[in-house]
Parts: structure tokens; C-alpha cells; sequence
């Protein structure tokens, strides 16, 4: 019987994806962008260059972990003037904080496929907690992690000086993510 | 309002002089919008060489405010000249004169329009929308595109090199008629100018 030779790997593999397992993240179809107000313009960017370990759970979502790391020298912020600008010391200041970090400490499930992920972000030296909702979503074979939160730039110092004028560039950063975790793999890393 | 109203002066050693005088409204717009073209002209050549900055951001959002407002003045020029013809040219102006004026006038009010919409385009390409006054954000005419930012740059400046270029003419052409034909052409834009006797 067919049945009984694939039973036993059946049951390795139920057994294995019991505890949260490290997911293949799919870049391609994972974005991490932001919209900001200069003069209350709604300006979008994004950070093409990051790297996300996800230990996912799909049975049980909220004992999963997730650590991202975004590398700021790779920031978009919609214009040639503005990459070159947000990379120097009054903004992100990439050459002696060259990443910001993301680490989840704890999910909560708020009811049907909404987690709410709380954890710590560092930028600039500086690390603040955070809370915000996460929609989880069947997708390519995949889960689909959906989120935004609002940034408040001046918490970690984020455009200083002349910079920290909200009437010109607004304190508020909207940030948006999407990130595709794939089947159980080695954590994924680089783009 | 008082269409091409005769302005009768008198003085001791003059006959009355009669000037074929643009309505109030026309007038007052024509004026406000040279204003605001020399304005936004002036800025924009400033804040292009700015280095990036809060200041610069401002300067930016002003130039895009003015262009707005002249594009809507210029529309409400537009349609009040359509429904209030301007006065005829003085009798002795040749035909070449009329046909050239014309051409000048009608070039002026395309170049009016079509600088404030090339900048809108650019601004859209480049991916900042603009906000009137801050408050009012109007539509993206295209989407971002890199390659259509860079040529709507070249594009809103030829445009505009183009309008001064027409402006420049036109003044000529207004201190021409003043000071060498002596009629009543700039004095029918200007309240309370006489022709020179």
C-alpha cells in the first residue's frame, strides 16, 4: 500500500511543523514602504534592501517570531536629492547606524486572521516599543503577513536640527509592510 | 461693468483724448497675472540651484502654489475675453501689425496654460503630488516615471524660455506703441494713462 510508506514520512512532517519553523521569506513579493508629508505633499518611499527571519507558526500564529532588518543605505525616498540627504548625519545618519531592527517580543491573536505584534525598534541608536495589527493571509503557497503603523520620526532622531521643523516634513511616517513566508526552510537571509 | 469705456480727459492745452480702455476685470487681471508670472518666474529660477532643505521645500511648494493660481486666473481671463471682446486695434494699425498681435495674443495665453500644466506633469512624474495651498491635492495627471520627470524638466523649461521670450516681445511691443506710435494701446491696459501727444 501506497498509504503505508508515505505514512510515516506523513507524520515526520506534522511532527516537524509542530513547533515554529524557520520560513522562507519571498522577496520578490515582500515590500517594506512608507509614505511621509513634506508641506503636507504625500511623498512615497520604500526600503528595497532588507532582510527578515520569521520563525512561523501557522497552527498556532502567536508563537511565532520575527526578527527584520532593513538596510537604510538602500532607502527610496521617491527622489535622487532626498536618498542622498536622509543617508547623512542629520537623518538616519547610515554610515554609523547603517540598520534599523525590528524584533517581535510578543503576538496576540485580536480574532479571526488579525494578530496584534508587539516588539522593539531600534533606529539611530535609539529603540522604542511598538504594537501594531498584522493580517495574516494564504498567499502563493504561502503566508501573507500584511501590517502599518505610524512612525513618529523625531523618536529616534530621525532629521535633527533644521530637520525637526513638522510644519515642513511632518513628525508622522506611515510605514507598510508586506512579507510572504513560504514553506519550512533554512531562515532566509539576503536579497 | 462698463465695456471699453470712453475715458474723456480734458486739460488747458489739450483736446479730450479718447482711449479704448480694456474692461476693469481684464485689466486687473492682466496685471495680477503678469505679477504672479514675473513672481513665479523670479522663484523658480532661485530655488532650482537650492540645496535640498526645509527652505527649499517651501520655496518648492510656493513656486507649485503661484503656478495653480495662474493657471486658474489665466482660465478665468480666458472666458471673460471670450465674452467681452477686447478693443480694436487704433484705425492706422497695419494689417501684419493686427495679423502679428493676434498671433502674439493667442501664443501668450497657450504658453500661460501650458506652463503651469507642464510643471503639474512634471511634479506628477517625479512623484510628488501637488497640494494647493497645502490644503487641496489635486490629481496626478502620470504616474511616477523617472524618464518622463527628467524630460517634463526640459519640457517646462523650454516652455518657459518660450513665454519670456513672447513677454519680451510684447513689452517691446507696448513701448513701441507708446512712445513711438503714440496711440492708445498701452494706455487702453493701463488706468489712468494718456497717449503721448
Amino acid at each position: 500500500m501506497i498509504f503505508a510508506r508515505i505514512a510515516p514520512l506523513l507524520a515526520a512532517v506534522l511532527l516537524a511543523s509542530a513547533p515554529a519553523h524557520a520560513g522562507t521569506v519571498d522577496y520578490k513579493k515582500s515590500y517594506i514602504g512608507f509614505t511621509f508629508r513634506q508641506m503636507n505633499v504625500p511623498v512615497e518611499g520604500s526600503f528595497p534592501k532588507f532582510t527578515a527571519n520569521v520563525a512561523f507558526n501557522p497552527a498556532s500564529p502567536e508563537t511565532s517570531q520575527a526578527e527584520i532588518e532593513v538596510d537604510l543605505a538602500g532607502i527610496d525616498t521617491g527622489s535622487t536629492d532626498g536618498d542622498t540627504e536622509v543617508k547623512r548625519k542629520l537623518w538616519f545618519n547610515v554610515e554609523s547606524f547603517p540598520k534599523a531592527k525590528f524584533t517581535s517580543t510578543a503576538i496576540k491573536p485580536l480574532g479571526g486572521n488579525r494578530y496584534e505584534v508587539t516588539g522593539t525598534l531600534g533606529i539611530k541608536g535609539r529603540s522604542r516599543d511598538l504594537k501594531f495589527p498584522v493580517t495574516l493571509k494564504p498567499d502563493a503557497g504561502g503566508t501573507l503577513m500584511e501590517g502599518a503603523f505610524p512612525l513618529l520620526r523625531l523618536q529616534f532622531g530621525i532629521g535633527e536640527a533644521q530637520w525637526s521643523d513638522t510644519e515642513t516634513v511632518a513628525d508622522e511616517v506611515q510605514v507598510r509592510f508586506r512579507i510572504l513566508v513560504t514553506g519550512a526552510a533554512a531562515s532566509a537571509s539576503a536579497k | 461693468m462698463n465695456e471699453h469705456a470712453l475715458d474723456t480727459r480734458r486739460s488747458r492745452d489739450m483736446p479730450p483724448t479718447r482711449v479704448h480702455r480694456y474692461t476693469g476685470v481684464a485689466i486687473a487681471l492682466h496685471w495680477l497675472v503678469a505679477l504672479l508670472i514675473l513672481g513665479s518666474f523670479v522663484v523658480g529660477r532661485y530655488m532650482v540651484d537650492l540645496d535640498l532643505s526645509p527652505w527649499k521645500l517651501k520655496v518648492y511648494s510656493w513656486h507649485k502654489w503661484i503656478g495653480v493660481t495662474i493657471f486658474l486666473l489665466v482660465a478665468v481671463r480666458l472666458a471673460w475675453r471670450l465674452k467681452h471682446r477686447p478693443p480694436a486695434p487704433p484705425a492706422a494699425t497695419p494689417e501684419w501689425q493686427r495679423h502679428a498681435a493676434g498671433i502674439g495674443h493667442a501664443a501668450l495665453y497657450v504658453l500661460m496654460l501650458a506652463v503651469p500644466i507642464s510643471g503639474w506633469v512634471m511634479s506628477s512624474a517625479g512623484g510628488f503630488p501637488v497640494v494647493y495651498f497645502g490644503v487641496i491635492q489635486l490629481p496626478d495627471l502620470v504616474t511616477k516615471d523617472k524618464e518622463l520627470f527628467e524630460l517634463m524638466k526640459l519640457v517646462h523649461f523650454a516652455l518657459n524660455k518660450a513665454l519670456l521670450a513672447l513677454v519680451i516681445v510684447h513689452v517691446a511691443a507696448a513701448i513701441k506703441h507708446h512712445y513711438v506710435d503714440r496711440d492708445d494701446v498701452l494706455a487702453r491696459m493701463v488706468p489712468r494713462l494718456s497717449p503721448r501727444r
